[in-house]
């Protein structure tokens, strides 16, 4: 930003009338384009990004800001009425990178100016006394033709070079200044292709059972958060059929005992209403790229098949769940809702094991998350869904509030067990439930973002321009005859340690010339 | 990646070559404790030559750093793959690379050897910290991380981390060499340590030095943070999420900009950029111990 300092307020004078509003605009300008501002500004809001790292945010971790609300309610209504579980598109963190950006370009917008005409202007006439430069050396030598030999070899060096009878100006480095340039319009171009990115992006969430397949409109989306001017016309009409989900899991090495190895999706895709099936697979670190959809592996886990028939043999529920899986070795969360029930409604909350084993406490765990010894146990409650009042209520939860338990836990029956295969009588004449196989889901992510592209390239170009103007050395170069021989004088903008070195390399060199 | 063969046994053997380079670091820390105590009371110029102190603690600096190179080679065989997956290898690794530059930019800038003693310090304490506290069992790689991206981001990172923390080192030697409080002190022993800065290299040297260690650290850190985005596009579906990793990489990159603005603001240059250096730097091991042990987010790599 200008390295020039701003007139200091004490050079205006602040009572006299003359200055008025287009003054005080100005000095104010003068003051949010001045370095010392940007600086402020970059360490306020290095500053205000902490809390965000302290607190839940919205973004990042929902359940995180559910959960802070549960333990401290009070508190949690204080922190909201700040932003601060939305710290990064809060009022104040938007304020300060916005001053940031208004600074940056009221500074390299002159600063552009100016090094265009310094680009065409040559370099300066060489200083009357070379003693008060930062490097300057005194050579006494009988060569000829100084001037026209240190011209050749500094032109040759990349400088810009300007000869009188006695004496040589040079200047490099404009790259320099170039790069700084580089960088801070770069920086203007992340950010404005972030915000561009952002109004047209979007990003959904969608379990997929084996077998099942995702249509890409709003009804195949389990969750989709859409940009600003997301347009649902947006969506390229394609379907994936999630085919098979293969897991390795390390059964060798004793210390890396059931840690995945590799997660794969294969997947069969129809780009348009009658396109061709193509065969495709997902893994974590591999999209499946589709027009204006990238497919992302974000989650896995057990969808056991069951089928649950009421007293008289009817199928009140049939077919895989989708289970959430609760610790590495993926014992396993689900809920049935058996609304339609005979004789009345009744829900289960479920636990799958992969590999289950009894605890010291009596209590199942699994110990291992490929299906190895599958067992299913079932707690059953009867009572109100909650399903007929119109609220939407989430799948992944049982809200037993209005419900008795009459199994496991404290009922009289004990809580279903089942392997694979086996059939259970529910309590109180519901019926019976039957596990009758197991399927894995998958969790997948849908985003698009035309701007990433962009990103990248703004991002990339301020690297460069960043490794310009901090590595490039800017310096001038005068020589100029003596009497008895050549003088010689260097002078650096910013830090350059190597000005003498460049002296010694030049006399060196001055004095093997052979011009002729 | 469906057959990994990892070998605890060897992973002991490279934690055996890791406590056998902190004993070495030791004597290095001594040696140079030793030299600069001399210094202090006998007043020499730090460009002289050098005595027999200053050779040892070099000789016993490279001979450590000789054993933890092996001991983090073993670590990756062991484990079959890059040794950084975890804290515990970040931590020793992070560590080589340190000692590993500070060698080598001796070579080229002598001046920087009276800082050795901060530097065999910081190696021990990150040893000690390492090999007690964040010591995990050989482990594969989470699907996540199985990507050159691990090796491209995270390599890049431990390398800034060794610039920064050099630029550090010199940023407190600067602040101590220019404190008031040392300068007037009347205590024999705070005299004795004014006459040992006395004999580092000029303050604007120091300054300077410390800022082109920083520059090449923000550089590489710039990198980091664009290569950390590209890898988050592919692995968690957005280049940029605030997860708290990423919020720290933007504080400290955020920080190390600033410090870049002051040394060209006027009143700014000098003992408050030298500041800011060592802010910058607190925060960088912050990013590492705070935020990877306890707090939550997509990085959570530390295995503990």
């Amino acid at each position: 930003m200008s390295s020039s300092q701003p007139s200091n307020s004490r050079d205006i004078e602040i009572d006299s009338p003359e200055i008025g509003i287009r003054g005080w605009a100005r000095w104010f300008w003068r003051q949010l384009t001045s370095m010392r501002t940007a600086l402020m500004l970059l360490l306020l809001l290095a500053i205000a990004a902490v809390p965000g790292s302290i607190y839940p945010q919205r973004s990042a971790d929902p359940n995180g800001v559910k959960q802070f609300f549960e333990y401290n309610p009070d508190l949690a209504v204080v922190f909201d009425n700040f932003q601060l579980f939305d710290v990064y598109t809060s009022v104040w963190f938007s304020a300060i990178y916005i001053l940031l950006f208004t600074s940056l370009i009221g500074c390299v917008v002159p600063r552009t100016k100016v090094h265009y005409a310094a680009l065409k202007s040559q370099p300066p006439a060489a200083p009357r006394n070379f003693a008060r430069m930062p490097a300057h050396q005194i050579v006494k030598s009988r060569k000829a033709k100084v001037v026209e030999k240190a011209a050749v070899i500094l032109r040759k060096q990349g400088y810009r070079v300007v000869t009188t009878r006695t004496a040589v100006s040079a200047e490099r480095g404009y790259l320099r200044e170039t790069g700084n340039l580089i960088f801070h319009f770069s920086l203007i171009g992340v950010l404005v292709s972030v915000g561009i990115g952002g109004g047209l992006s979007y990003s959904g969430q969608r379990v997929l059972i084996e077998g099942d397949t995702f249509v890409n409109n709003l009804a195949g989306y389990d969750s989709i958060s859409p940009g600003t001017f997301f347009d649902e016309n947006q969506l390229t009409p394609l379907s994936v059929r999630l085919d098979k989900f293969n897991v390795v899991f390390d059964i060798r090495n004793e210390t890396n005992i059931g840690t995945p190895l590799d997660f794969k999706a294969l997947v069969t895709t129809r780009i348009g209403a009658d396109g061709e099936p193509v065969q495709g697979q997902i893994r974590v670190n591999e999209p499946l790229e589709l027009p204006n959809a990238k497919l992302y592996l974000t989650g896995n886990g057990y969808a056991p098949i069951v089928t649950v028939r009421d007293a008289s043999g009817e199928v009140s529920f049939s077919g895989p769940v989708a289970f959430l899986p609760q610790d590495r070795n993926y014992t396993s969360l689900g809920i049935y809702k058996l609304p339609d029930a005979k004789p009345k409604q009744f829900g289960m909350i479920a636990f799958f094991y992969p590999t289950a084993a009894d605890l010291e406490t009596g209590a199942k765990s699994s110990i291992f998350p490929d299906p190895i010894n599958p067992l299913l146990t079932m707690n059953v409650y009867e009572g109100d869904l909650g399903l007929d009042d119109g609220i939407p209520r989430n799948v992944y939860a049982l809200d037993i509030e209005k419900m008795t338990q009459v199994a496991g836990g404290e009922a009289k029956a004990a809580a279903l067990q089942l392997e694979t295969g086996q059939t259970a009588t529910l309590p109180n004449n519901l019926g019976t439930v039957t596990f009758d196989g197991l399927k894995r889901f998958i969790s997948l992510d849908i985003s698009y973002n035309p701007a990433v592209g962009w990103i990248l390239l703004f991002a990339l170009l301020s690297l460069g321009g960043l490794m310009i103007t901090l590595l490039v050395p800017r310096r001038r170069v005068w020589v100029r005859k003596t009497e008895d021989g050549f003088e010689l004088a260097a002078l650096a903008r910013g830090d350059d340690p190597t000005l003498e070195k460049v002296l010694n390399d030049l006399t060196d060199e001055i004095k093997k010339a052979k011009i002729e | 990646m469906n057959n990994v063969v990892l070998s605890e046994e060897l992973s002991q053997i490279s934690r055996l070559f890791l406590y056998a380079s902190m004993a070495i670091y030791t004597f290095a820390f001594l040696a140079d404790a030793l030299n600069l105590a001399s210094r202090a009371s006998q007043n020499k110029d730090a460009r002289a030559r050098a005595t027999v102190t200053e050779k040892a603690g070099l000789f016993f600096l490279i001979f450590a750093t000789v054993l933890l190179a092996i001991g983090v080679v073993l670590r990756a065989i062991s484990v079959a793959r890059v040794p950084w997956g975890n804290m515990y290898e970040y931590a020793i690794t992070g560590t080589l690379t340190i000692a590993v530059i500070f060698l080598i930019a001796r070579i080229f800038v002598k001046e920087i050897q009276f800082v050795s003693l901060l530097i065999s310090g910081f190696a021990l304490l990150t040893l000690g910290a390492a090999t007690t506290l964040f010591y995990v069992e050989v482990a594969s790689l989470m699907p996540a991380l199985q990507n050159y991206w691990l090796i491209i981001h995270v390599s890049v990172a431990v390398l800034a981390t060794a610039f920064f923390n050099i630029a550090a080192a010199l940023s407190v030697a600067y602040l101590l060499k220019t404190a008031g409080w040392v300068q007037k002190s009347k205590l024999a022993f705070v005299k004795g340590m004014n006459r040992l800065f006395g004999s580092f290299p000029a303050d604007n040297k120091l300054e300077r030095l410390s800022y082109r260690f920083n520059i090449i650290g923000f550089i590489l850190w710039t990198f980091t943070l664009i290569a950390g985005a590209i890898w988050a596009e592919r692995a968690w579906h957005r280049y940029w999420g605030w997860d708290t990793k990423e919020v720290w990489t933007f504080i400290i990159w955020t920080l190390y900009a600033g410090y870049l603005h002051a040394n060209a603001t006027r009143g700014w240059s000098g003992k408050r950029s030298a500041w800011l250096s060592l802010v910058g730097f607190a925060a960088v091991i912050f990013n590492f111990v705070v935020v990877n042990l306890y707090f939550k987010g997509l990085h959570v790599y530390s295995g503990l």
